[in-house]
């Protein structure tokens, strides 16, 4: 008896430990959440449902709980909205209908969603990104049709900044293509905007020679945006026949690779001194790496040489003729 | 004087010379093509140049392995061996001759002969360039064409500099070795008759 009392105790023992130490990564609303915005419990009050793959409601009339799968593009993954650059807003600081009811009403589904210079337009504190530009580069874009918006490619609930303050380049590209290959390599997001016929990224980019490694090494956006050196990511997406073809652009000294990839580290670069520092690092682009002081040195060399071979052919003309 | 003539470029050797130059030149000007590139533009439009530079560089891959196979199966690899043997006092000899001797018209230290074709400097430098210069300029290459295969970072340098950094060094060198081969083949008895032996295969060797 006393044994069967053991094994027990140590089984409930055991699960409560298992269940005290549960890991915080495993759990929905997690402590760090806290941390960064107050509003984490009315937020809730949405990410019950908008939180997950799925929902449950009271049908009063049938007198039953009902449940249904969630639209995935009305979905809010906690994590990632808790790491964005809005994570301390509380969801009706930008949903202002009333979505308290359930079912929602036409009224507060049908809601205009903002844009990024309805907040950040016209304002001091973001002026330094220039969204106005960036605005009106949006307005002049490929991409500035109907039912397009900076949250095609944006989402505001799990927006941060990217090539900003990036580690790892390598990444930031593959994240940024991603954006594009959404709907480019994606016929069904792409027929949702688009009447075009689909599109093969691979056949249309046969002419590129090793085209994985620039896929992996260069964002879309290098060779389809005109470069504006007013804004730190150009938005001004092109029309495919103005897409760069010339791979002297970026395979070149002046790469325009500088004005765009490497924009933020280039300026960081030019702050401390360096010039190209970042295509002579780990981002190395071929053609786009001048070395004044290799190249001098090979120059000065190669002339030193055919002096000297000079030297050597004037003497043997001036001795065979003696 | 006598002139005696000796066959010392078979024709496999001179096959393999030609198709070499060709595809050398044309790799240095696309190269130097490629390597002062400006986004106005280059000297040779920079597809064609990369087009160029790859069918050359293929080409004369496939070439150095013709070249290697041919000395190991047949006698003209005895002319790349044995360089060791009293190298500084050859060297100075030759040396001495090319910077004061030829200018007095003293007979050539080393004579051209069957079983040893080249000069001392001759030698070492083609020994140099052939089967550590090529290689390296090769594999580079390689690895330029077939980026994949470069490792992404080596202690904390892109893998990609370093290679690239490599090859053009070799080929600077390369090309250097190269205006220095095609002075010093001026150096025979007339200007051109070391030229006419590549052509031919004779070299004419006078008593």
């Amino acid at each position: 008896m006393k044994t069967k009392k053991t094994v027990f105790s140590t089984i409930l023992l055991a699960l409560v430990v298992s269940i005290c130490a549960q890991s915080a990564d495993t759990l929905k609303i997690k402590p760090s959440f806290y941390e960064v915005s107050d509003y984490v419990d009315e937020n809730e009050n949405c990410l019950k449902c908008h939180g997950e793959t799925k929902y449950s409601y009271s049908d009063a009339d049938r007198g039953k709980t009902l449940t249904k799968i969630m639209y995935p593009d009305l979905i809010v993954d906690r994590d990632a909205y808790y790491d964005g650059v809005h994570r301390s807003f509380m969801c009706s600081d930008c949903h202002m209908g009333d979505f308290e009811e359930f079912p929602h009403s036409l009224d507060a589904r049908m809601e205009d969603n903002f844009a990024c210079i309805d907040c950040h337009g016209y304002d001091e504190t973001y002026a330094q990104y220039h969204f106005e530009v960036i605005d009106a580069e949006f307005a002049e874009s490929i991409h500035s049709i109907d039912g397009f918006s900076c949250w095609n490619c944006h989402d505001p609930h799990s927006y941060k900044p990217n090539m900003r303050d990036t580690e790892d380049i390598k990444e930031a590209i593959r994240f940024n293509n991603g954006m594009c290959l959404e709907c480019h390599n994606n016929f069904s997001n792409f027929m949702l905007l688009s009447d075009k016929d689909e599109i093969n990224v691979v056949e249309s980019h046969d002419w590129l020679p090793n085209q994985v490694a620039h896929f992996r090494s260069v964002r879309c956006i290098e060779c389809h945006t005109e470069i504006n050196d007013s804004i730190l990511v150009a938005h001004k997406i092109l029309p495919k026949k103005e897409a760069v073809q010339q791979c002297a652009e970026c395979h070149s000294r002046n790469s325009r690779l500088m004005h765009s990839l490497y924009k933020f580290q280039s300026q960081k670069d030019r702050k401390a001194g360096y010039v190209n520092s970042v295509i002579l690092n780990d981002t190395f682009v071929i053609g786009a790496n001048p070395s004044p002081l290799l190249d001098g040195i090979s120059v000065v060399v190669f002339i030193l040489s055919f002096l000297v071979i000079l030297f050597h052919t004037a003497l043997r003309i001036i001795k065979l003729r003696n | 004087m006598t002139t005696k003539k000796i066959y010392v470029y078979p024709v496999w050797v001179r096959l393999w010379h030609v198709l070499n130059a060709i595809c050398f030149i044309l790799l240095i000007l696309t190269g130097m093509s490629l390597h002062f590139t400006t986004a106005e533009g280059n000297f040779i439009r920079f597809d064609i140049s990369v087009a160029i530079h790859n069918v050359a560089a293929i080409i004369i891959t496939f070439n150095y392995g013709y070249f290697v196979m041919g000395n190991i199966v047949s006698s003209n690899g005895k002319h790349y061996k044995n360089w060791r043997k009293n190298l500084a006092t050859n060297l100075w000899r030759q040396g001495r001759f090319y910077a004061f001797g030829i200018f007095k018209k003293e007979p050539h230290p080393f004579p051209v002969s069957e079983d040893n074709k080249f000069n001392p400097l001759q030698k070492i430098s083609y020994v140099i360039v052939m089967y550590l210069g090529m290689p390296l300029l090769i594999i580079s290459g390689l690895g330029l064409l077939f980026p994949e295969t470069i490792a992404y970072t080596v202690f904390g340098v892109s893998g990609l500099l370093l290679t690239d950094m490599l090859h053009i060094t070799m080929g600077f060198v390369l090309s250097l070795f190269l205006l220095i081969h095609i002075y010093t083949c001026t150096l025979g008895e007339k200007p051109l008759s070391l030229f006419k032996g590549m052509i031919n295969g004779y070299h004419d060797a006078h008593d």
